[in-house]
């Protein structure tokens, strides 16, 4: 099971900007272990961002988005108290949400 | 699942949301590209050009390329989606960014950098790809092993 992210959402106004640190290590398939070997790449290929029933950012990540990826954006017509759920799916099948309450 | 193909083939066929449509699935071949021309081949509209319209916030020189971090804003009207590219990696697109209506077309990462090259971010509007570029001189080399 994947580590939680870290997400902070916080609005002014109707506008929220939303910061998310998710744990995943993006291994490219470029790198070799210790005894030559490649390591067979694994990472994030999609996020999704919904606030109640709306997406508020869809993404498709490469290899090349750093480990432990950091995205940053804003969307209008948000309210505190309120939640923003981010999802991502990776190379390898696996999933992970999380959700913030809008400060 | 008979709802779901029909989906795929509404999508497929460019029926739905552009923005909505492209990130349903990840789209390999655009991840397979190996220049900004043929990305925007796979993902159509009219040829790529440069425009000042894109704020493309990024450092001149990165000390280490396995964590080189990027600012786009665009002020392009109807902004749908921005691409990250970086022309000498293994795989030239870093990262596809669909904005929906309600989101500001802005957004901000984190990539690796395997040499000093350009770095492109490609905003799409209307059937329209548009440009900023920028080089980022790389010390360490963030993709090797």
């Amino acid at each position: 099971m994947a580590n939680p992210m870290k997400i902070r959402a916080r609005a002014d106004g109707d506008l929220v900007e939303v910061k998310v640190l998710m744990a995943h290590v993006m291994e490219t398939g470029q790198r070799k272990n210790q005894a030559g070997e490649l390591i067979p790449a694994w990472f994030i290929q999609r996020v999704e961002a919904t606030y109640g029933n709306r997406t508020v950012l869809s993404a498709q990540w490469g290899p090349a988005i750093s480990a432990n990826p950091f995205l940053s954006f804003k969307f209008k017509g948000g309210a505190k108290g309120e939640k923003v759920r981010i999802t991502w799916f990776d190379s390898k099948g696996e999933t992970r949400t999380d959700e913030v309450v809008i400060g | 699942m008979k709802a779901g193909g029909a989906l795929t083939a509404f999508a497929a066929a460019g029926w739905l949301n552009p923005a909505h449509a492209e990130a349903q699935e990840w789209n390999k071949a655009a991840f397979d590209v190996r220049s900004i021309e043929e990305l925007v081949k796979i993902l159509g509209g009219e040829a790529a050009s440069p425009n000042d319209a894109i704020d493309f916030n990024a450092p001149d020189i990165a000390e280490n390329g396995a964590v080189v971090p990027l600012a786009v804003a665009s002020a392009v009207p109807g902004t749908e989606s921005i691409a990250i590219l970086i022309e000498k990696n293994p795989n030239v697109l870093a990262g596809l960014f669909s904005i929906p209506e309600g989101t500001l077309p802005e957004i901000q990462t984190r990539v690796k950098m395997a040499e000093t090259c350009n770095v492109y971010a490609l905003v799409r509007a209307g059937g329209k790809n548009l440009y900023a570029v920028k080089e980022i001189k790389v010390t360490l080399g963030g993709c090797g092993g």
